[in-house]
């Protein structure tokens, strides 16, 4: 992870959002606390209803929190209306004005700010370069592509350099290719640009490949906020290991526990390394999870033995499933190549290689 | 029931839609004939001629009363078109709460309560306050058609803002626009198409009404409709067929004007 400053762009001081009343209400964020830094990309990733985006919501003002504080470089947001916070949105249906056309739609906010007229459209050509949509200032918006729009959707909320960039999954309604090209354009940008992105999605592999950082939501609580690899290969508890990527869980028992390592004895009985989740509590029977990729299928012994259930072949990668001995099952990745098939078949009695540093206790 | 259920295909469909298109046009397709006659009668036809027409042209009541019934109908429609515009705006842009629906009978009251009753309260209530203040002008009418026109101002506009995105409102907010500015710069503009058609289903409304105005009025301010209604009391002439054949032209050219302009989507 590149050097960031350390600085925090803004402050989620225990936030809570209650909807309705009486019988009928609703935590949609419970006690949330959470530091965002200065020019990070900073996601927050969980499924739908999760209260990332009422997180969003409360952050660009269009809604107020039931407790709890917002800071902005200090200073407590949360009381003020939208228009009087330097934030900007970049909405999920773009929300571009209909009536105007591409350069008024990323003029509008300099304008209303009562920037000058030569200095806004300075800014509006500098945007509209920026995300290369020059030849297109002049039409309305409802004469350009999906694709194009978002691009005018990012240059609208950026042309007022706000302090913070919200997105609001702006990617979701574009197809496959340009998503991909969408999601490298905007590290592009906010690299560019040095504002602080913070990015909602409930797309795991997309929050992984742009983020600096993730918060994984889930029930209106914030689980964990790492790095990328830190969610990926240290999940702290059940939900963002299950909710980001595929995982294979184990129950261990968990003995000689030191600088975050420990030992797990398996059900078969064979013992692992394994890397312990922050406040995790010894109890006899922890889960342990590995990653499909981070073991080994072999047929000799291995730490964990059983039939291979069902082969499933990804193009790159092939899939096994195997039904341990135990009564578990497990997946294995295998990196595929081009002259060999995977070497298993159906049925076969194989063993499990799990490396020294592959596993991780939850603490849940 | 059949694959491809279609009304169209029931029995006695063109027969049922036949008489019905001749109810509803024969009786006015006659009139309009007639405002052609040459005869001054409305019952023997006495050739083609537009003396009627030139007629109604040349006589200063008519032209009176018409004058009347623009003025009364376009400042009704205007302050109703307002009215009606920020009471829209009040019941859409607010999440649902116990009393909307009361509010929204309350604004369609006039499309409820029968015009006679109207009528009535209103000669009532006006008889008095002209007793108080000694004003007997126009304004009475143009309060009355105000009234009564805004739930008709009101009813497209409605629909307008209810299929308008809130998300852009709220992207105007988060672009620093005050409620104000977010309201003349994106709202307005894109409510315009809405708001122009119910102005003028207001201003056909005020036109056309008779039973209020007939109430309401003072002497000597009689309406295009209310003067038809005296002239007909009198007998008829075919100058009644030609006034009402303009009156006919007007609506359906408003009426048209009023279709394209609601249908318009941007």
């Amino acid at each position: 992870m590149p050097d960031k400053p350390d600085r925090n762009a803004i402050e989620v001081v225990n936030v809570s959002k209650i909807f309705g009343s009486g019988e009928g209400q609703v935590a949609a964020l419970d006690t949330v606390s959470v530091s965002i830094r200065e020019n990070e990309f900073f996601t927050l990733l969980g499924p739908s209803g999760c209260g990332k985006t009422t997180l969003l919501r409360l952050i660009a003002g269009f809604d107020f929190p039931t407790a709890g504080e917002i800071l902005l470089y200090g200073q407590d947001i949360a009381p003020l209306p939208p228009f009087k916070r330097p934030v900007n949105t970049v909405f999920q249906s773009y929300a571009l004005f209909p009536h105007m056309t591409v350069a008024d739609n990323i003029g509008f906010g300099l304008e209303m700010l009562g920037k000058p007229k030569a200095e806004i459209k300075a800014r509006v050509a500098e945007m509209l370069k920026l995300v290369k949509m020059e030849a297109l200032a002049g039409r309305r918006t409802s004469q350009i592509s999906g694709g194009q729009q978002q691009r005018v959707a990012l240059a609208r909320a950026l042309a007022p350099q706000p302090k913070v960039l919200l997105l609001d999954e702006p990617l979701s309604a574009l197809d496959y290719k340009l998503r991909k090209e969408m999601q490298i354009e905007l590290k592009r940008l906010q690299h560019e640009t040095g504002i602080t992105f913070i990015f909602v999605t409930h797309d795991q592999e997309e929050a992984l490949t742009m983020s600096d950082r993730i918060a994984v939501m889930s029930s209106g609580k914030i689980l964990q906020v790492g790095s990328p690899w830190d969610i990926y290969d240290k999940p702290a508890e059940r939900f963002v290991a299950d909710f980001i990527g595929e995982t294979n869980f184990l129950t261990a028992a968990i003995s000689e526990m030191a600088n975050g390592k420990a030992r797990a004895t398996l059900k078969s009985g064979a013992t692992i390394e394994a890397t312990v989740a922050q406040s995790f509590q010894p109890k006899p029977n922890a889960t342990v999870v590995v990653r499909p990729e981070h073991a080994k299928l072999t047929k000799a012994k291995g730490e964990l033995s059983g039939t291979v259930e069902n082969i499933v072949y990804f193009g790159t990668d092939t899939h096994i499933h195997v039904h341990l001995d135990s009564g578990e099952l497990f997946t294995v990745r295998q990196q595929n190549t081009r002259s060999a098939g995977c070497g298993f078949e159906k049925g076969d009695a194989v063993g499990i290689l799990i490396g020294s540093d592959a596993a991780q206790v939850l603490k849940d | 029931m059949a694959k491809n259920f279609s009304i169209k295909h029931q029995p006695g469909f063109t027969a049922i839609a036949a008489t019905c298109f001749i109810v509803l046009y024969l009786p006015i397709i006659v009139l309009v004939i007639y405002a052609f006659n040459a005869a001054s009668s409305t019952s023997e036809w006495g050739g083609f001629s537009l003396k009627w027409f030139q007629s109604a042209w040349q006589n200063t009541q008519v032209v009176d009363a018409t004058l009347r019934s623009f003025q009364i109908g376009s400042i009704a429609a205007v302050l109703s078109t307002i009215f009606a515009t920020m009471a829209a705006l009040a019941t859409t842009r607010t999440a649902p709460y116990p009393g909307l629906t009361f509010k929204y009978a309350a604004i369609n009251q006039p499309l409820m309560v029968p015009e006679i009753v109207t009528g009535v309260a209103l000669l009532i209530f006006f008889s008095r306050i002209k007793i108080f203040t000694g004003y007997s002008g126009i304004g009475y009418l143009v309060a009355a058609h105000t009234a009564f026109c805004i739930p008709f101002a009101y009813l497209p506009i409605r629909a307008r803002l209810e299929n308008m995105d809130l998300t852009l409102e709220r992207a105007a907010a988060d672009l620093y626009a005050t409620p104000w500015k977010a309201f003349r710069r994106i709202t307005l503009p894109l409510l315009w198409p809405g708001i122009l058609a119910g102005l003028m289903l207001a201003f056909v409304i005020s036109l056309d009404d008779v039973v209020i105005t007939e109430f309401v009025k003072s002497g000597g301010q009689d309406t295009l409709p209310t003067y038809m209604l005296g002239q007909i009391r009198r007998g008829i002439t075919p100058e009644i067929n030609a006034i009402s054949t303009a009156f006919l032209l007007l609506s359906v050219a408003i009426v048209t004007l009023f279709f394209f302009v609601s249908r318009k989507r941007d």
